[in-house]
Order: C-alpha cells, then sequence, then structure tokens
C-alpha cells in the first residue's frame, strides 16, 4: 500500500522533499565539500593530497573525541568549557609518567581514570550540589590551565620519546604483506566496510518496509548506496596510497561507534535525549537525572583525557599551551555536526563531520601559511554562522 | 463603506490561512457586535486560536487571505503592536506576565508613565492601583506576581489590557486554570466590563458558562464557521453548541460504567504529611485515602487545595517538598517511594496536569514517548528491541485511538486530545495498579474528552484503580465510584457518586 502511494510521486519531487526535510544535514556536507574544492584551489592540490589528508585525520582526532562528549553535553543543556585544559593537563601528567618510566599500557588507564575522577568532581557540582555547568567548568578551566602551568613550569616542554605512545596520532596500521605501494589491509577493511555498509542498509529498509514505514524508492535508495560506497573507497584508496590507516582513526572509530551504540540503542541514550527534550518530564518517567548528568560529565572528562592522549602524542611532546581553544573546537564541531542549541536533538556520527569541518579549515589555513590571529577570527565567524542557520533552520519546530 | 458607523466592532471576512499542507481557516466569517460579549467555540485544531493570531496581528497583513474590518475600517494589522494601538488586547492562556517584577510594574510594562526621560514610578503605583480597582483586585500593586494566585494573574493580565485603553478584549480560555470561584468572578468582570462598553471575545471549552455569559455564540469545525447563534434570538443549549462543535449529537458525556464499591483495597495512604521547604509552611495535613480495585476515585477541590501536590508526593516527586510522616500501602504492602521510579516500581503511574510542560518529550516522536518510561521491558541485554518497540506502540496507538499518520509523528504537532493520549499510552504501557489522573481532559475537546472517559472506563473494569484530580466538579460526579474533597490541604470529605452533588461538594471543598 505504501509502495503505491510512492509510486505516484515522481523522482523529482521526492529528491525535492528529501532535500527539503533535510536541509540542516545537506548543509554541512555541502560546506565540507566546498571547503575541500576550495583549500584544494588555494593550495594548488597539496590540501587534497594522499599525504595531507592522512595528516587531516591524525590533527582532527583530539577534536573529534572532545566533540563525541561535548555532544551528549550539549544534547542535555549543559556545556563543559574545561576541556581544553583538562586534555592539556591530563596530557603533560601521561608525558610525566612517561618520562618517569612507566610503561604506556599502564599510563593510558591511568589518565583515563584521572580524567573520569575530574568528571566525577565536575559532575558533583553540576548535579548534586546544582552549580550551573557554565560556572563549574568555567572555574575548571582556570583550575587545570594552572595545574597545567604547574606541572610544566619546571620543565617547559616535555619531550615523549615512547614509540607506542607516538604512534597513536602518528603511525598507521601494519600492512599484511610488505613491499607494495599500496596499502593491502587498508584495502581490504575497505571493500569490508562496503559490504557492511550496503548490508545494513538494505536490513534496515526491509525493516522498515514490513511497519510500513515511508521508505525512499528504489532509484534513490540504489544511488544513496552507489555514493556511499564511492565516497568509502576514495577515502580508503586515498589512505591506502599513503601508509594506510592512521591509528588515529582506529581510536576515534571506536569512541564513535559504542557512544553511537549507546545513544541509539540503549536506555542511556534514550534518556539522554529525554532529558535534553524536557527534563522533567523525563523525571517523572521514572529516570534519574542527576545520575545521568553525573555520567555525562564523567564520560566527558574521560574523553578529554584521551583528547590529551591523542594531542600529546601528536606533537611527540606535551606544552604549557597544550589545550588552548579546543573547547570552541569541540563546540563548534558538535553544533555544525546539528546539535540543536536548545538541547535534545543532535547524533555523534554527524559531530564527526563537523569536526572534519573545523579541522579542514585549520589545516587548510595552515598550508596556506595563513596568520594564526585571523585563523581565530575565521573559525569564530564560522561557528556563529554554523548556530545562527541552524537556528533559523530549525525555527518552525522549537 | 466606513460613512456610517457600523453596528459591529469587529468583521472578518472569508479569512483564509494556510500553513504547508494544511489549510488552517478556509473562508471563515466573523462579526462581533460592539459591546457585546462573543464566544469563540470549537475542538482543538477547528482554528480559533489561528483565527485570533491573524486578528491580532501575530500572522501578519499579507500572510492570509480575506479582509478584517476594524471599527467600519479594512485594517492591515503588521505586527501585534499595530493591533494594540487600534485598541485590540489579547490574553492567552500561557500569561505573559514577569514574576519577579511587581504588579504595577507588569501593568505598565511596554508602555510606562514617563515624565521626561524616566519613568514616574509615583504616578504608575497611582494608575496601577485605579485599572486594579476596576477588575476588583485587591491587592497591594507592589505584590510580586509570583505571590499570586492563577486567578490574580489572570486580573492583573486585564487590568494590563484596560490600562491601555482596550476596546476589544481577546481571551483565550480564561477559565481554563482556574477554580469555580474564581471563574465565576471573572465572568461577573467580563460582564461588568460589557457595562462600561468593552466588548469581549472569549475562547472556552467550558460550555455551561459560555451559556451563562455569551451574548453570541459562533462555532468553528474544522477551519469553517459552521453557525453564529445570538441568545436575544434564541435560546442557546450545551447540547446545540456540542451538536455544531462535533457535528453529531452526544448524548451522554460520561458513558455509564457499573459503579462498584467492594474491591479490595489497592492503594492505602494514611496519615500523610508534607512540608514545602521554600514557602516554610505545611502543605498537606494527615491526608488519608483508600482506594479499591477497579474503582475511579475522584479528587474534587478548589486550585491550591494541594491535589497535585498530594499526587506528586505519592509518586516520589518531590522538589522542595518533605514528606515529615506518613505511610503508603500498595495491596498490603508498605512502601517507600523516595523516587518517581520506586512508585513505578511499587505500581503507582502518574498522568500529569501539564502535558507540555512535564509530561511529553515534545521534539520526540509518539514511539518515543510511549516507551520511555518502561525501556526496561523492551531491553535485552542492554539492547534496545526496536522491533518490539515499534510493535507497542502501534498497538497502543490504535487501542487508545492517537490520530496521527504514523507512531513517527512528533508529539509536539499533535492536537491537545492525541497528546494526551499519548501520554495515557506510556502509562498504559507502564501497567500500574494505580493510575493517577491529574485534570485528565483540561484543553481538550469533547470527542476527545469522550474517548477517555471511555478507556478510563475499561481500565477499571480490567482491574486497574483510578485516581482522578478533576476541577471540573460534572466530570467528577459523572465519572467516580467515590469522591473526596479537599481544601487547604486536607481531606475535607468523602462521598460516594451516588449521594454526591454540585452543592454537597462544592460546600466540602469550601470548608477549611
Amino acid at each position: 500500500m505504501n509502495e503505491n502511494s510512492k509510486a505516484k510521486m515522481s523522482i523529482g519531487t521526492e529528491i525535492a522533499t528529501m532535500l527539503k526535510s533535510n536541509v540542516r544535514d545537506y548543509a554541512m556536507y555541502i560546506a565540507l565539500v566546498v571547503i575541500f574544492i576550495f583549500f584544494g584551489i588555494r593550495t594548488g592540490g597539496l590540501f587534497l593530497s594522499s599525504r595531507n589528508l592522512s595528516d587531516l585525520i591524525n590533527q582532527t582526532g583530539y577534536v573529534a573525541v572532545l566533540a563525541i562528549g561535548m555532544t551528549i553535553i550539549l544534547i542535555i543543556k549543559h556545556i563543559d568549557l574545561s576541556v581544553g585544559y583538562v586534555a592539556g593537563f591530563l596530557g603533560a601528567v601521561s608525558a610525566i609518567l612517561l618520562k618517569a618510566g612507566l610503561n604506556v599500557w599502564v599510563v593510558i588507564p591511568i589518565i583515563l581514570c584521572l580524567g573520569i575522577a575530574v568528571g566525577i568532581y565536575q559532575g558533583f557540582l553540576v548535579a548534586k550540589v546544582g552549580v550551573p555547568a557554565f560556572v563549574t567548568t568555567l572555574a575548571g578551566m582556570f583550575i587545570f590551565r594552572g595545574l597545567l602551568s604547574l606541572v610544566t613550569q619546571g620543565t617547559g616542554t616535555i619531550i615523549v620519546s615512547d614509540p607506542t605512545f607516538k604512534a597513536l596520532s602518528n603511525g598507521f596500521i601494519p600492512d599484511i604483506s610488505s613491499g607494495g605501494s599500496i596499502h593491502i589491509l587498508t584495502i581490504i577493511i575497505g571493500v569490508v566496510a562496503v559490504i557492511l555498509m550496503t548490508y545494513s542498509q538494505i536490513k534496515s529498509r526491509k525493516n522498515m518496509q514490513k511497519y510500513n514505514f515511508q521508505v525512499s524508492s528504489a532509484p534513490i535508495f540504489v544511488s544513496k548506496i552507489a555514493f556511499i560506497t564511492i565516497i568509502i573507497i576514495a577515502i580508503f584508496s586515498m589512505l591506502a596510497n599513503y601508509k594506510g590507516i592512521p591509528w588515529t582513526a582506529i581510536v576515534v572509530g571506536t569512541v564513535l561507534f559504542i557512544y553511537n551504540f549507546m545513544l541509539n540503542k540503549t536506555k542511556l541514550g534514550r534518556y539522554i535525549y529525554g532529558i535534553g527534550g524536557n527534563a522533567e518530564a523525563a523525571e517523572l518517567s521514572g529516570v534519574n537525572v542527576r545520575k545521568i548528568t553525573f555520567f555525562a560529565f564523567a564520560s566527558m572528562s574521560m574523553l578529554a583525557a584521551l583528547a590529551g592522549i591523542l594531542y600529546t602524542s601528536r606533537l611527540s611532546s606535551a606544552t604549557p599551551q597544550a589545550g588552548l581553544g579546543f573547547e570552541l573546537d569541540a563546540i563548534a564541531s558538535s553544533y555544525i555536526g546539528g546539535v540543536s542549541v536548545n538541547g535534545g536533538i543532535g547524533k555523534v556520527t554527524n559531530t564527526i563531520i563537523g569536526a572534519l569541518v573545523i579541522m579542514s579549515l585549520t589545516n587548510g589555513m595552515n598550508l596556506m601559511g595563513v596568520d594564526i590571529s585571523f585563523q581565530y577570527i575565521v573559525k569564530g565567524a564560522i561557528f556563529i554562522l554554523a548556530v545562527a542557520f541552524d537556528v533559523r533552520t530549525r525555527g518552525g519546530r522549537k | 463603506m466606513g460613512e456610517i458607523m457600523s453596528d459591529y466592532i469587529l468583521e472578518m471576512r472569508n479569512i483564509v490561512k494556510e500553513f504547508p499542507g494544511v489549510k488552517a481557516l478556509s473562508n471563515v466569517n466573523f462579526k462581533v457586535k460592539r459591546g457585546e460579549i462573543h464566544c469563540l467555540v470549537g475542538e482543538n485544531g477547528a482554528g480559533k486560536s489561528t483565527l485570533m493570531k491573524v486578528l491580532s496581528g501575530v500572522y501578519p497583513y499579507g500572510t492570509y487571505g480575506g479582509d478584517i474590518v476594524y471599527n467600519g475600517n479594512v485594517v492591515q494589522f503588521k505586527s501585534i503592536s499595530d493591533s494594540e494601538n487600534a485598541g485590540i488586547a489579547i490574553i492567552y492562556q500561557e500569561l505573559a506576565l514577569i514574576p519577579e517584577l511587581s504588579v504595577y510594574e507588569n501593568i505598565y510594562f511596554g508602555h510606562e508613565i514617563m515624565e521626561g526621560k524616566v519613568i514616574n514610578w509615583n504616578q504608575t503605583i497611582v494608575e496601577a492601583s485605579k485599572v486594579l480597582k476596576k477588575v476588583r483586585l485587591n491587592i497591594n500593586p507592589s505584590t510580586k506576581i509570583k505571590d499570586l494566585g492563577v486567578g490574580n494573574r489572570q486580573l492583573v493580565e486585564i487590568a494590563k489590557a484596560l490600562s491601555k485603553n482596550v476596546k476589544l478584549l481577546i481571551l483565550d480560555e480564561p477559565t481554563a486554570a482556574l477554580n469555580e470561584d474564581d471563574s465565576e468572578n471573572l465572568l461577573d468582570l467580563l460582564r461588568e466590563l460589557k457595562e462600561q462598553g468593552v466588548t469581549s471575545i472569549m475562547i472556552s471549552h467550558k460550555l455551561k458558562e459560555i451559556v451563562s455569559i455569551a451574548d453570541t455564540v459562533t462555532v468553528l469545525r474544522d477551519g469553517s464557521t459552521i453557525c453564529s447563534m445570538d441568545a436575544a434570538e434564541q435560546k442557546i443549549t450545551e447540547q446545540d453548541i456540542i451538536k455544531y462543535m462535533v457535528g453529531r449529537e452526544i448524548e451522554n458525556i460520561y458513558p455509564k460504567r457499573e459503579k462498584h464499591h467492594d474491591g479490595d483495597v489497592c492503594l492505602d495512604v494514611k496519615n500523610w504529611n508534607v512540608f514545602d521547604q521554600e514557602a516554610g509552611r505545611e502543605i498537606l495535613h494527615d491526608v488519608n485515602i483508600k482506594v479499591r480495585k477497579g474503582e475511579i476515585v475522584g479528587i474534587a477541590g478548589l486550585m491550591g487545595a494541594g491535589r497535585t501536590e498530594f499526587a506528586l508526593s505519592i509518586f516520589g516527586n518531590t522538589p522542595g517538598y518533605k514528606i515529615t510522616s506518613g505511610q503508603i500501602f500498595v495491596e498490603g504492602k508498605e512502601k517507600q517511594l523516595k523516587h518517581p521510579r520506586a512508585a513505578m516500581d511499587a505500581g503507582i503511574a502518574y498522568v500529569t496536569e501539564d502535558r507540555k510542560g512535564n509530561g511529553l518529550v515534545l521534539i520526540q516522536d509518539i514511539k518515543y514517548n510511549t516507551t520511555i518510561a518502561n525501556l526496561d521491558k523492551l531491553t535485552e541485554g542492554i539492547v534496545i528491541n526496536e522491533n518490539e518497540e515499534i510493535n507497542v506502540a502501534n498497538d497502543l496507538k490504535k487501542s487508545i485511538g492517537i490520530k496521527a499518520p504514523s507512531i513517527k509523528q512528533f508529539v509536539g504537532n499533535l492536537s491537545g486530545g492525541n497528546q494526551q493520549k499519548v501520554s495515557l499510552a506510556k502509562w498504559l504501557f507502564v501497567g500500574p495498579k494505580v493510575l493517577i489522573l491529574d485534570e485528565p481532559t483540561r484543553g481538550i475537546d469533547v470527542g476527545a474528552k469522550f474517548e477517555i472517559y471511555s478507556l478510563m472506563n475499561r481500565l477499571v473494569e480490567e482491574g486497574m484503580s483510578i485516581i482522578m484530580i478533576s476541577s471540573e466538579l460534572l466530570e467528577v460526579l459523572g465519572m467516580s465510584d467515590r469522591i473526596y474533597v479537599m481544601s487547604a490541604g486536607t481531606i475535607t470529605g468523602e462521598v460516594l457518586a451516588e449521594e454526591a452533588t454540585e452543592q454537597k461538594i462544592m460546600a466540602m471543598a469550601t470548608r477549611v
């Protein structure tokens, strides 16, 4: 019955309605494409080289991780301004511990636990004491900035020499056969990704049809699959052309998978959206709002710790300046990725695209040699534009 | 056209208003005589509020079709301030007062009395006292709005309109949140204003008060004018209005059910005392109630009697309150209910009086809202079984009669009646032993009311117990097996439905 009514709608009108109802999502992809083309042209193709795009992924890692945590914080209508210096401070602590001779596999869990401890402290203030998150984390920003300069005071920049730790944000997965210029394992993973994506798309479409929900028509569906396939193949062959999949991508991918699963498939995720949509209604539906707020802050600071590890690894050193402006990048990534300023709406998968947009700007401007002061202005302007666009396009559905 | 001062202060001619995909108003004609009280009725979604928004300039000139003729001239309001300048004031259900400011500051907010470049506060207070007298509100103008009850806030809104020299006063369900006393008081005030030459348009769902006050009643249905009845020409009855509103006759608003009082006691609350820490006073004193299996127990009372506070406190939601003493027994076992989750586990559910405020997540769909309170039932391991969830939501949508294209419809886009049904669906999925309904039919239309009453009957026949808190006496009388009356935080009476009358209940409700 559904198919019949669909058949009457021409493909043209279907595309039109699809564009109209998803204008928010498409804008983000269009922005990314425009940025890629712009920098591609302005840098004479350098921006689009395999090497630079691999770099871009490595650079985006820490922001992506922060932005995933921030998405949850913003969905439940809070904010965390402390993430930058929490990352900076804990990154420095990791460098100190490594320098003291601790094994990298001991250092990483310690740092993540310290992150959780920071989150418990801030979560306690917000959820139990009732201090607004803005105030709690603004104070946190100062406290951890102070702690960062305290631990780096004597030494200045702390160099990290552990090869495993450095590989986290600079290394690539090994290949199964050595010697060739093409990274074989990367290609294989890419093909597997395409198969998995196609399978899950077909499965979910069949399921939708089973329950008589509206699905896109067959030609649209097929072209969508083909389009995504091309994108995946393009990304993986680009990576295979250089050194393969960066470890950062594996780390971010894992975090993304866990958080996406949590938000979409578990009670916890439902409750997070419920609290953002209407906290009082959630409470009266039996949701423990305080407990979940607590969790969100603990998770945020743990991810900040992970971001600190990635950033320190990326620079192979901890600096007294680490963490400056990370919170803006994370918040901007979330908003560009479609988190609603009013809370209750947002996807971590889109947040990753938001993070790519932000870091492409940084990367591209660096390649072009744009002065850092000008970079701040551009980023701030893009941030405001994204939020203003979001507020306008969501106007009808307050 | 404008040569002769017309008999009508307002004529809206062939008004058409379209939203993407929906025609909200199609060729509505609406004429209001000078100096009358004109009631505008219709089911939710009939177009009443849209029509008033067209009139007041919320939807500016150019976004609708047709003409508005006001005082004999075609007017083109581009904003609310245009219509206000012309002497039209609209008072919404959600009042637009600022709680932290005083009454006089609120009355003159936006049109301050100036002396040169500064506000003349002394003059403001004097003028505010005058308009407060006009609305017969005997309070200190320096009182903060947050310290006033809903009824008095409503009067302050009207005082604010009068201070702007209003000629045409529009009230959107002014008595929806008022108890019977305050409602009567407000209606009297409208009659007085009429004597002083103020024309009023009142949107209301309360047919009894419409019949008592209206000079003319216009009925809208599905975005069109159905009829306009003049009380001077014909006697308007509630049955007439209902007939035009729904397009069919409803013989009985309250569906019949066998009343019984012999089930086992399901919920027993003993010596319940609650202290409000913010206000610093006890708000519930020694409340005792019993609810039997398969029974509908009504809790009647005036606004502020403590009924909602009582319900929330036994449901385990007590922001700012402290339960000082008391016991709850569910099926004979004593329970400690510290959080709504604990109350739900004990078999108690609470459907709020404020579905938009603390009942539903409006930006989520029907499916989400239906299952949010009982995801445990759908969770296997840590994963929610989404197919099962879809089945559950579809079944409940069908059995309760939620009118929407699919369970993926956003709840914020539904009408009040359908939103209320989604609230009910949520709690039916929890499957409680005792269902507390707080004002279950507030702000919803006659047709949906009937469906909700029928559903209540079905549930008690299946063995559920229902506590119904309601400010509508007829509803309490029509639906309950047994009625408790609350006043000033205590139970002042208990009466079987067969023996209850409006007079008896009112007497108990006003006993302190």
